[in-house]
């Protein structure tokens, strides 16, 4: 598959740290926001006439109420550690991709306004005028970041970029030029309960309809429960689940689970939504209004635990934030923690001998996994640090007979985003999607050479739908990329005793 | 007067970075869970600069290089302003030398890294050339000063205690004596306003020095009730 517009980076098995190439992506800039979309969220609808003071006002704002900001705008010593650690600076080679100048986009005009030395000798020290050029780059750079985190692992300081760029963005969105993907879907969760869109009736609809496809298939009355108050569990899905390939294998494969667990669930359509944009646009209360749907539905419904499905940037809100945004979860079952995850629920399950796996199922495959950024270095699963590392691999491990690792410079911590996260999922945004997954397909590559590996499974939405999209351009087919939960599903036993 | 400065700016920094709200959880997973792994991460991270050493090996082996060279030379150091010496400060007299060596290797290996890498090279700023311009100055002044062309120690020492005691005592006037202080007191005044920062900042990063914990305990700052008040325009 090709795109005419740009070339896909060649595959390589050992990874090549580019040249810098200057303005090798200066072209790329996803879509701006509508006005309509813009003002649903509490953003000025177009640029405002005083958005220079407006801008500063708002970094001002934010350097008192974030400490990480002061702290990483100063301390960066520029070692270059980071330099080579981003997937879209190893994809793309503009160096304005590279993270420590990425934040340079906002630390030179922070050093020109917030500092003594900025102000007194700009040049000295690479301060610089806010100026239009410098909003548009900002637009273009800081949605050429995922919000991965991958380069703060290897910061002497830890400095997160994703920090930076969520800061970058939401003073963009503030002076009224925000990004029409992210912001438009947040609307809609505002406004429907999901990024889709989806309202209840068609969400009932859909779930009646992989009922009887899981009852043609197995010849089981799995159960796709909706709105059912006094459940037992509320699952919070990313809405990609409920009809995307492969996607909706995963819900499929969680369903069973429940089925087989004999615990009571169900789906919310008030909630039915686990992603949250609002982590990608930086913005505090949109994030926590997104966020707060979840508390109303659990508290409505009258469940005991909330257990959130595969979806990366959600697992990090919901484990990292709820308990601040929307906490405390007082109301709920205290025996089990708020909330857990789909692997930490079903690793649970298989520890307690409640469910039985055929690993033989899965037999035809051999499979790999991509941990996705916002699992490993933003959250985390089980109760000892890297748990969200070894629970997943124990699933897959119980599930499939034929398992092999990626190359560990490219795994766990250090794993490399797919290229599509932090609200850059979007189709104007397709080369930088192409380029920056080319680390992971590199890596990808080595194993199906190396091991013959036939399938990666992930546990994000974001990754599994990018992923599908990309996989074709390195002229591997889009059916690699899995479901960790389909192959639970696929493996699992059903059996009477419950 | 310069060290009045370097205090009271950097007291300011400090006090900034520990008022200001750290609103959600962020530290960079897998972390520790309890105050006492925080601080055996950021002691890993002080003494063995481990996240460098995970992000690239000769930037770690000349940053290394540099920084325990300077521990050492500055614990030296404070036999000029003790007296009588204090024992732990004489007894490492002997390693003040191989010190300002590690110290001047470290900080070439950086300039070359900084000069040769074309993705250092292009994040470099001129004040990231004449901070290492200045140290590289420092040191070497200082290693002239008392192993090539040796001053009168007794009589920097005498001015130095004057110093301490506000009592202006006469300094030898050998050219690598003046600038050897003269650089240093440049160093302290910039010390506060530049990427020297990151010695104190390290200590407030929030990646760094908070727990996982977010299920466990709730975080909440002062900050949010200001977030729920509907602060938007």
């Amino acid at each position: 598959m090709a795109d005419p517009n740009f070339k896909t980076p060649k595959l390589t098995s050992i990874q090549d740290v580019p040249a810098v190439q200057p303005g090798a992506m200066d072209h790329s800039k996803p879509f701006v926001a509508k006005a309509e979309h813009q003002e649903a969220l509490g953003f000025p609808g177009e640029l405002v006439d005083n958005w220079k003071e407006v801008a500063l006002d708002k970094m001002s704002d934010l350097l008192k109420t974030n400490r990480a900001l002061p702290v990483f705008l100063d301390s960066c010593v520029k070692c270059g550690a980071c330099t080579d650690k981003c997937h879209y600076y190893l994809g793309t080679g503009d160096p304005k991709n590279m993270p420590v100048a990425r934040q340079d986009l906002l630390r030179s005009v922070y050093r020109r306004y917030f500092t003594v030395a900025g102000k007194v000798l700009p040049k000295l020290v690479g301060a610089k005028d806010l100026t239009e050029e410098v909003l548009e780059d900002w637009y273009k750079y800081y949605h050429q970041c995922s919000e991965c985190r991958r380069c703060s692992v290897y910061c002497p300081y830890g400095i997160d970029t994703a920090e930076i760029t969520m800061a970058g963005r939401e003073i963009l969105a503030s002076v009224g030029v925000g990004q029409k993907y992210s912001n438009e879907i947040i609307g809609k969760v505002h406004k429907i309960g999901n990024n889709l869109g989806l309202p209840e009736p068609a969400l009932a609809n859909t779930l009646e309809g992989l009922e009887e496809e899981v009852k043609e298939d197995t010849g089981i009355d799995v159960k796709f429960p909706l709105d059912q108050a006094g459940a037992d569990v509320l699952v919070i899905v990313p809405s990609a689940d409920f009809f995307a390939e492969p996607h909706v294998d995963g819900l499929i494969g969680y369903a069973k689970v429940f089925h087989q667990s004999g615990i009571s669930w169900t789906l919310s359509s008030y909630a039915s939504e686990a992603a949250n944009f609002g982590i990608f646009v930086g913005n505090y209360e949109n994030m926590q209004k997104v966020a707060e749907r979840i508390r109303t539905s659990a508290m409505e419904l009258g469940v005991k635990r909330i257990v959130v499905g595969e979806c990366g940037h959600a697992w990090r809100v919901a484990y990292s934030f709820w308990n601040t945004l929307i906490g405390p979860f007082d109301f709920l079952d205290s025996d089990f923690p708020v909330p857990q995850h789909v692997c930490e629920f079903t690793s649970e399950l298989l520890r307690q001998n409640i469910l039985r796996l055929d690993p033989e199922s899965n037999d035809d495959k051999i499979v790999t996994f991509h941990d996705s950024c916002n699992v490993s270095r933003g959250s985390r699963m089980g109760n000892k640090p890297g748990g969200q590392f070894t629970i997943p691999r124990q699933l897959l491990r119980a599930s499939c007979n034929h398992f092999v690792d990626m190359a560990p410079e490219t795994t766990h911590e250090h794993t490399f985003c797919c290229g599509g996260g932090g609200g850059l999922l979007t189709d104007d945004l397709l080369e930088l999607r192409v380029k920056g997954a080319s680390p992971r397909m590199n890596s990808l590559q080595r194993v199906i050479e190396d091991e013959g590996v036939t399938h990666m499974a992930a546990i994000c939405a974001i990754c599994k739908s990018q992923f599908s999209k990309v996989l074709p351009f390195y002229g591997m087919g889009m059916e690699m990329i899995v479901s960790l939960h389909q192959l639970v599903g696929d493996a699992l036993v059903f059996d009477n005793e419950h | 007067m310069a060290s009045i400065l370097l205090v009271v700016a950097l007291v300011r920094r400090v006090f900034i970075y520990a008022t200001t709200p750290a609103p959600l959880v962020i530290p960079t997973t897998p972390a520790p869970t309890t105050w006492v792994g925080v601080i055996g991460r950021m002691l890993r991270e002080v003494v063995f600069f481990e996240s460098l050493f995970k992000g690239n090996k000769w930037t770690w082996l000349f940053g290394w290089l540099f920084h325990f060279g300077m521990l050492i030379v500055l614990v030296e150091h404070l036999r000029y302003v003790s007296e009588p010496v204090w024992f732990w400060v004489a007894s490492i007299k002997w390693l003040g030398l191989y010190g300002g060596i590690a110290m001047f290797v470290g900080l070439a290996g950086l300039w070359v890294r900084r000069l040769v890498v074309d993705r250092v090279r292009y994040i470099s700023t001129p004040s990231d050339h004449m901070m290492l311009g200045l140290m590289v100055a420092i040191v070497g002044s200082g290693l002239l000063m008392v192993y090539v062309f040796p001053t009168d120690i007794v009589m920097v020492k005498s001015f130095m205690l004057g110093l301490l005691r506000f009592d202006w005592q006469p300094l030898p006037s050998d050219p690598q004596v003046v600038v050897h202080l003269a650089l240093t007191l440049v160093l302290m005044i910039i010390f506060p306003f530049s990427k020297l920062l990151h010695a104190p900042g390290v200590f407030f990063s929030p990646t760094r020095n908070m727990r996982d914990n977010p299920r466990e305990r709730r975080h909440i700052t002062g900050w949010r009730s200001d977030a729920n008040s509907d602060k938007q325009t």
